[in-house]
Order: C-alpha cells, then structure tokens, then sequence
C-alpha cells in the first residue's frame, strides 16, 4: 500500500531528469536501513510476557534527522537552500523561471521540482539550461528530507551554488517537513483569499519569507495586501514580505536583493 | 492529508521496536500529539484505522495524550493556553506570541508481546 495516502497504489516515489529515462524508484521509508536510530531512553520492563517500552521519540524524527544531514551537505558544499511552499497554482513555478532567467549569469543555480506526477515543471526549468530533477510523489502530498537527498545526489549542486526547491502545490501538509533547507519561502497570490495565513497557519509559522505574487492584478481583486500581512504576522511576527509581480516583474529587485543578501550569511 | 505520513512513521517506529523485542505484536501504544501540532485528528484517525491492517499494529490500543498548547506574548510576557497559532493575549490584547508548547509529535511507550 502507498505509504504516504494508503491508497494501494504501490509503494513508489519516482526521481527523474528531465530526457532521461527514470532515475530509480524510491522505497518511501528505504533510509531506515541507512540510518539507523538511536533509542538514547530505552528502558524495557517485563510483565507477563509483555515488554513495556518507553521510546519518547519524535514521530518525524527519522525525516528530522535526514533534513539535519542535508543541510551538513549544504553548509559543506557553502549551498544556499531554498523550499518554496504555496497552494496550487499561486505562481511557484512562474516565480522561479523568472528567478532563473534573471539570476543564471549571475549565480550558479539548480532546481528540485516536486509534484505529485508530470514532468511538466523540470521541462520548463530545463528548457531555460539550469540542472533540474523532477521529483514525482506520486500520491505523496509533500516533499521529504530522503526524497530532496535523492534528488541532490542526482543533481549533485555545485559549490557556493544557489539550490531551489518547489515543494508540491499544497500549504498544509508540507508545513511539517523539513527538508534540510536554509530558509522556508511561502508564496501567496492575490487571486487567492487575504485570511489564508490565518486558514493555513502552519505556513506560515514555519516559513520565514512570505512572497506576495501577481501584483499587477490587485486592481482586479478584494485581495487587501496589509490585512494579509497583519494575519500572517499574528501567526509569524518574524515573517518578512516581499510582493511582486512575477509575470511582469515588479518587485523581482527585493527578491533578489534577499537572495543576495542571505546567501552570504 | 500528511497524518498518514505521520501514521506510517508510527509504523515504522513500531516495527523495529517490535523487532528489537523479539515480539510479534503491538498491545498498546502511548502517543503525544500537541493541539497545535499541526495533526487534525479526525484525518488521523481515518489515517490510522487504514493503514494499521495487517500490520504489527493491528490489535493495538492507542492512548493518545493531547498536549494543551501554551503561547507567551511577545509584548508582556503573560504566558497563556492557546486555541490557534495567533491568539491575542488574553492580558493584554496585543496578537504577537511565541509558542512555547503544543506542536508535540511523540510516541511515548509501546507495550509489545
């Protein structure tokens, strides 16, 4: 059965470059043998053939502990990890082909693209030159730490290299799951209702940039920007914003400049 | 619907104390899952009642502790139990706090045999 939705579709995560065939599957929970837990509090008791035992472990702890080992990899190699984490269709995809395009002479960059199937957004990242793999989560309705540490091994990033990951369309379930990343990235749109950080607040707790996207249509919509910034900050009063336009670039400079500016830290 | 991630990673934790036990089965199992910790219960128990077939955990019976969460206001320091993640202070009035407790995900014991 799936192990991510039990849903009886097989057990498969699929990692691919783009005109390449398949790259392997993925045994969803293959790294437990690769890393093995510690049970620092282990006490066992027996009482009539029954074993007690007090674990006390975090129940993301093997995803936490994987996540730990990317972002090792990542300050080794001076990478400068980004998850980008929104619903359907708030421009994630828009957002970094405009990034790539604007960026690629200046910075070495290369992507991780997750989506439950299609190979519809490595082509895209490929079709502008920057090194991609596809993740495909099949019913997985979020990215994990061994699914990013299998892609970067496929992707193997260059060093003081920029790394973007979009994480499947979805702003709840992936709020749970570090991936190893250097910073989180919400992007929300203005086509979208202005109380979703209030509606999804994990979200935004968890991120520490909210990217407000498609500004050029504000004039269209009841998108009120500061009451979407006044609910995201009661959930997160760290949460830095950046709004823009990606379609028609407003706004890109300010992205750019944090990229910038937080790469080198 | 990432509670069957988080139901599969109780799995998995279960099969290897299983294993390490030399037993064959779950009885019971202790859980703590924080009432902000981002796990909707209802989606949870479907999570769990479809994924526990044929496996270790089958018969088990499962004991869940929910951590009341608890927020300290940013402005004056009153620390107070909170519903969501941006309650206003209760003392004060102001809506930026810190969440000090409540995003517990654990399992606590297993009983196996």
């Amino acid at each position: 059965m799936c192990s991510t939705c039990g849903c009886g579709q097989p057990d498969e995560v699929l990692i691919s470059k783009p005109g390449k065939a398949d790259l392997g599957h993925l045994e969803m929970h293959h790294h437990d043998e690769e890393h093995p837990h510690h049970h620092e509090h282990h006490h066992h008791s027996h009482a009539g053939g029954k074993t007690i035992v007090e674990v006390e472990q975090d129940i993301l702890g093997a995803n936490n502990k994987l996540a730990e080992r990317n972002r090792g990899y990542f300050e080794a190699k001076n990478i400068f990890a980004i998850n980008l984490v929104s619903s359907p269709g708030s421009g994630k995809t828009t957002l970094l082909e405009r990034t790539l395009k604007d960026l690629k002479d200046e910075l070495s960059i290369s992507v991780i693209e997750g989506d439950q199937q299609t190979f519809n957004d490595a082509n895209r990242i490929q079709a502008l030159d920057i090194p991609v793999v596809q993740v495909n989560t099949g019913q997985g309705c979020h990215l994990d730490s061994d699914m990013v540490h299998r892609a970067v091994k496929e992707l193997n990033p260059g060093e003081n290299s920029l790394l973007m990951i979009e994480n499947v369309g979805n702003l709840v379930c992936p709020a749970l799951f570090d991936l190893g990343e250097n910073k989180r990235v919400v992007i929300i749109s203005v086509t979208e209702g202005d109380d979703k950080p209030i509606k999804y607040p994990d979200m935004f707790l968890s991120s520490d940039v909210c990217i407000i996207n498609k500004t050029d249509l504000l004039p269209y919509v009841n998108f009120d920007v500061q009451k979407a910034k006044d609910y995201a900050l009661r959930v997160n009063h760290h949460l830095e914003f950046i709004e823009v336009s990606a379609t028609k670039g407003d706004g890109m400079d300010r992205w750019y400049e944090w990229l910038r500016k937080n790469r080198g830290k | 619907m990432h509670e069957l991630s988080i139901v599969m990673s109780i799995l998995e934790i279960a099969d290897k104390e299983v294993k390490k036990a030399n037993a064959e089965k779950v009885d019971s199992i202790e859980l703590e899952i924080g009432t902000l910790s981002g796990v909707e219960m209802e989606a949870f128990d479907f999570a769990w009642e479809i994924s526990v077939k044929d496996t270790v955990m089958e018969d088990a019976e499962r004991k869940v502790h929910r951590t009341k969460a608890k927020a300290k206001c940013a402005d004056c320091g009153h620390v107070f139990f909170a519903q969501t993640l941006y309650d206003d202070c209760p003392k004060c009035g102001q809506p930026f706090n810190e969440i000090l407790n409540g995003r517990e995900l654990r399992v606590k014991a297993l009983t196996v045999s």
